[in-house]
């Protein structure tokens, strides 16, 4: 099991009513722990839909999470 | 001074023009992003502005470097609003200078077009009729039950 950070923005802040949490898991990459996360949250993103940072830079889905990182799954954007 | 930076207080372009100031630069070009009444059919009444600001002042300041480097335009910034926005209230400045006004048209919409599509920064709108909704992302979810289509922006 690895330690992780995860905070969340927008519409993912709001359907997991909180903005950050600590999580220990066993899911060795993004994209597993996005899975973990969106069937305990209710998430409705599909992953195709998101794209994840890792320590605060854009990342693959399936680079090895390791104990400490802080992870952010980004829902579509909208600046401007 | 960075490329790129979030404010929470109004923007006042004339000070970030005057920030730009360059001898060389024959030409200036700027934009003004402005919250609109109106979207896709609804009455807006006003916006929430949110972001991911660790990467998205490192995101950001890559696209000003790509526009300096592509067009070799003298300087560019860009700054954005972050938190609540009535109508009419500047939410997004990009600002060039230029030795020839070409490059600084070009470099100013490129910055522009690659911070609404790379940038972690959400859009909620509210509307006159109550109701509120994440900008590109509504939609998106509820895609994901049925059928598949491209993200808007």
């Amino acid at each position: 099991m690895i330690r992780l950070r995860l905070r969340y923005y927008a519409l993912l802040r709001e359907q997991a009513g909180l903005g950050e949490e600590l999580v220990e898991t066993a899911a060795g990459d993004a994209a597993r722990l996005y899975d973990e996360l969106a069937a305990r949250h209710g998430f409705k993103l599909g992953r195709e839909q998101l794209r994840v940072a890792v320590n605060s830079e854009f990342s693959d889905w399936t680079r090895p999470l390791a104990d400490g990182d802080e992870v952010v799954f980004i829902p579509p954007v909208a600046g401007g | 001074m960075s490329a790129f930076e979030f404010s929470r207080h109004p923007l006042d372009p004339a000070r970030l023009a005057a920030a730009l100031a360059d001898p060389a630069a024959g030409g200036y070009v700027s934009f003004e992003g402005w919250v609109r009444n109106e979207n896709e059919g609804r009455e807006v009444r006003r916006l929430d502005y949110e972001a991911f600001e660790e990467l998205a002042v490192k995101e950001g300041a890559r696209i000003v470097a790509e526009a300096v480097e592509r067009f070799g335009v003298r300087g560019a910034r860009c700054v954005h609003r972050i938190g609540e926005l009535g109508l009419g209230e500047l939410a997004v400045w990009v600002g060039v200078a230029s030795g020839h006004r070409a490059e600084a048209f070009d470099a100013c919409r490129y910055i522009i077009d690659e911070v609404k599509h790379r940038v972690p920064i959400w859009k909620k709108e509210h509307y006159l009729d109550g109701d509120s909704g994440w900008v590109n992302c509504e939609r998106c979810a509820e895609a994901a039950h049925g059928h598949h289509h491209p993200h808007g922006g």
